[in-house]
């Protein structure tokens, strides 16, 4: 037996060999990898993750795979931005971004998990990857088995924007635009992973997809020097990013290599897309689902897989999940732009916006060492600042036109 | 023989209404609840329903018909 001893059911806790399964036969709960923690422990060390590559699989020891990673060679290792200016304007003395619009191939955080994905995928034999999306994961998925030779099929809703979809085609998969609502792509894609021997990322390979978010904790405690941060602040879609965030977290300091995690888990929602936040904030420990209406696209899951798992994290940790307007998102992505040059997708404007809330409502406290994870880039969402900026100064080439427009002196 | 697991949550006001029951009784598929937590006001129940195909796609729509949300045990998979 390697590292993993199987998987196991986060409801009822039964055992399953490490199979492409993601639901107990007998609850229907969800499951997930189940580790030999005491022998990662014997061999995991912080020598040995610095000696390995500059890229997410320096932590293999804790990844779901089994032999050496094949696919997606170069995701994660993003960087940690101690950000000043940001935090200055929020009020805070040690704010750090993980900043996830770089990650590669596909500019957001969804390279970290795809990479785990297919790698497993192609340690379980299966030739054929696919995924339903309707923006960064479709994005991640057929650029990765375009580098790694997979049969590629991407399931969109028929009434996605054509940019989006550009955006899969050009790494050649197979798009395909499914007629009918959001729940009729989700059934079908259900009843085709059923059907097939397809590696469905986040249907039967979900267990292993998941566990690649727990990178970014991964990072956030090297980068920090070995160290839990006091907060995080982490965007919530289907839940899963956060629950994971604080599991890699505890991973590390299970396995001995960090010690102390104290840190408070914060949710960050769009008020148009807030089933998590909602329970939140009226104490219910379920989720209502909800019929998202947010330019927050990729946030916008209205029955989110963990969000259960999410709330308990959040409660369990300290931390607070809140919400924010389609406005404050887009003056979130502003702000982050204008003080630290980072352009994020709408995701990160949920985040800095919720960041700035919980400053002000004394959750987050200024000496607190802060992180909040942007996970992916603004030019996957223009549209969503289109119309909020400023226009470009026009003037006839003439340094005398130049110097009145803007009324320089001359040197 | 066909199987759906789905994930049902009801809302308020439909909580007392014995609707798995009744779909049991309305439709030829067999209900079979694995998980559930109800309160007085709302709930969710995790549920396999089987049956022909066409049997159960009828009952999934009567569900909804009958105001319960349903979504597959996945939730929602478009990411």
């Amino acid at each position: 037996m390697g590292k993993m001893k199987g998987l196991k059911c986060r409801e009822c806790g039964k055992a399953y060999p490490a199979e492409p399964l993601h639901v107990c036969e007998f609850c229907f709960g969800p499951l997930e990898v189940d580790y030999d923690y005491e022998a990662i422990a014997a061999t995991i060390s912080r020598d040995r993750i610095v000696a390995g590559p500059k890229s997410l699989w320096r932590y293999i020891d804790l990844l779901p795979v089994e032999k050496e990673a094949t696919v997606g060679l170069h995701g994660g290792f993003t960087p940690m931005i101690r950000a000043t200016r940001l935090g200055q304007t929020l009020g805070l003395d040690a704010l750090y971004l993980k900043n996830d619009t770089v990650n590669h191939p596909t500019l957001s955080f969804k390279d970290r998990v795809v990479a785990v994905a297919l790698t497993r995928a192609r340690e379980f034999g299966f030739d054929t990857v696919a995924c339903a999306s309707t923006g960064n994961l479709a994005n991640s998925v057929s650029a990765h088995a375009a580098q790694a030779g997979f049969k590629c099929f991407v399931f969109i809703p028929s009434d996605l924007e054509s940019a989006k979809v550009l955006g899969n085609l050009i790494y050649h998969p197979t798009v395909v635009a499914v007629e009918g609502t959001y729940d009729d792509v989700n059934r079908l894609c259900s009843e085709i992973s059923g059907e097939y021997r397809w590696a469905f990322v986040n249907i039967n390979i979900r267990p292993y997809y998941a566990e690649g978010s727990k990178t970014l904790a991964y990072e956030t405690a090297e980068q920090l020097g070995w160290r839990a941060p006091d907060q995080v602040v982490v965007p919530i879609a289907s839940g899963s990013l956060l629950t994971k965030i604080w599991k890699g977290l505890k991973e590390f300091e299970r396995v001995g290599l960090i010690t102390g995690v104290k840190t408070k888990v914060n949710g960050a929602q769009a008020a148009g897309c807030s089933p998590v936040a909602t329970a939140f904030a009226e104490g219910r420990d379920f989720i209502k689902p909800v019929k998202p209406k947010t330019l927050a696209k990729s946030l916008a899951i209205g029955n989110p897989a963990d969000g259960f798992y999410a709330l308990k994290t959040a409660r369990e940790t300290g931390g607070v999940i809140e919400m924010v307007t389609d406005d404050e998102i887009v003056a979130g992505i502003h702000l982050l732009a204008q003080t630290e040059g980072v352009f994020a997708e709408t995701a990160g404007g949920v985040t800095i916006a919720v960041l700035k809330k919980l400053v002000a409502q004394g959750a987050i406290a200024r000496r607190d060492l802060t992180v909040a994870y942007i996970t992916g880039h603004g030019l996957k969402t223009q549209e969503a600042v289109a119309g909020t900026l400023g226009e470009a100064v026009y003037i006839e080439p003439s340094l005398e036109k130049f110097q009145r427009r803007f009324r320089l002196k001359e040197t | 023989m066909a199987s759906l697991k789905v994930h049902i949550t009801f809302p308020e006001g439909r909580i007392k209404e014995p609707i798995i029951y009744q779909i049991g009784q309305e439709y030829k598929v067999v209900t079979n609840i694995r998980r559930a937590d109800v309160t007085e006001k709302t709930g969710w129940m995790d549920v396999e329903l089987v049956g022909d195909a066409g049997e159960i796609d009828r009952a999934v729509a009567a569900l909804k018909h009958k105001g319960v949300k349903v979504d597959l045990i996945e939730r929602n998979i478009i990411e």
